[in-house]
């Protein structure tokens, strides 16, 4: 019932980040949407998720904030043109369309695959105390059963961030000097 | 009907990465589809009345088992969620350089600018 709850604000949180004309307070709008996120995992039994959740918000809020402040805060008005926004909203049409069918075949909500016999789930709960020694089965999983991929998470948020870097470094003061003086030869 | 609600949050994000002109809109959009994702995984290791899967010294081992939530998606969430972070500080320092370069968010105006 709190999920239900939860996911109705978020999605109205989601309409009002996307529709909004000012530009600040469509990222803090999808600030309040990864909080209640974060409140809807906390309600979903995934405390470690919550907390993530809510260190990642805080440092995404604080860069799109610095994205947004003292740039382009007038308002940009209208959609793209007229045909652009037809053929957009029928790509989304023919997006929900076809995904209808794959409803059938998920599990029930509040019945997970793990409960119908042997899965790995049920393997690492069973195991996961005995063979890594952590009561947390997920930080067992990710931190044991699972290293390789937390390795590579590491190595892409590693990526990212020098691609963030390498995208935003200022060319270096020695440059400009140089190129000053080029000039004023000129 | 969770599951569903859940799919109309991953449209809203679609559905503002297609239309919006905005790059920070295109942006937010692609963190709201993000968000739509992880909750969805999440949703399906959900158990009914279940409790988280960390055990304590008082718990019985058989009661753990019946009502512990699937872990696994759990954990591959958390690492979803460190990456989509990795990929929103990639997309709004290339928006940054864009504004500085041409002096606006507006895609078609970059368009136009070209050349």
């Amino acid at each position: 019932m709190e999920i239900l709850v939860l996911l109705i604000l978020m999605i109205i949180g989601a309409f009002i980040a996307t529709e909004t004309r000012d530009l600040l307070s469509s990222v803090i709008s999808v600030g309040a949407v990864g909080f209640l996120l974060c409140l809807a995992f906390l309600y979903l039994k995934a405390p470690d998720i919550a907390i993530t959740q809510m260190v990642v918000e805080v440092l995404a809020l604080i860069i799109l904030i610095r994205a947004t402040l003292h740039r382009d805060l007038t308002f940009v008005k209208g959609m793209r043109a007229k045909l652009g926004l037809g053929f957009s909203l029928f790509a989304v049409v023919v997006v929900t369309v076809l995904s209808i069918p794959f409803f059938q075949d998920l599990p029930k909500f509040g019945h997970p695959l793990l409960s119908e016999g042997r899965s790995v789930a049920n393997f690492y709960l069973q195991e996961g105390l005995r063979k890594t020694g952590a009561a947390n089965i997920t930080t067992s999983v990710l931190l044991d059963f699972r290293m390789y991929d937390t390795l590579g998470e590491a190595t892409i948020l590693f990526t990212s961030i020098l691609g963030a870097l390498a995208i935003l470094r200022r060319p270096s003061h020695k440059k400009v000097k140089e190129k000053d003086k080029e000039e004023a030869l000129k | 009907m969770e599951f569903i609600l859940c799919f109309f949050l991953l449209m809203v994000g679609l559905y503002a990465v297609v239309t919006k002109r905005n790059l920070v809109k295109i942006i937010i959009g692609l963190a709201i589809m993000e968000y739509a994702i992880n909750l969805f995984l999440i949703l399906i290791g959900y158990r009914k009345d279940g409790i988280a899967p960390i055990m304590t010294s008082t718990m019985d081992r058989v009661e753990f088992l019946r009502k512990a939530v699937d872990p696994l998606p759990q954990a591959l969430v958390i690492t979803s969620i460190v990456i989509g972070f990795g990929i929103l500080a990639l997309a709004v320092s290339i928006a940054i350089r864009i504004y500085e370069r041409f002096g606006t968010f507006d895609i078609n105006e970059i368009k136009k600018l070209k050349g």
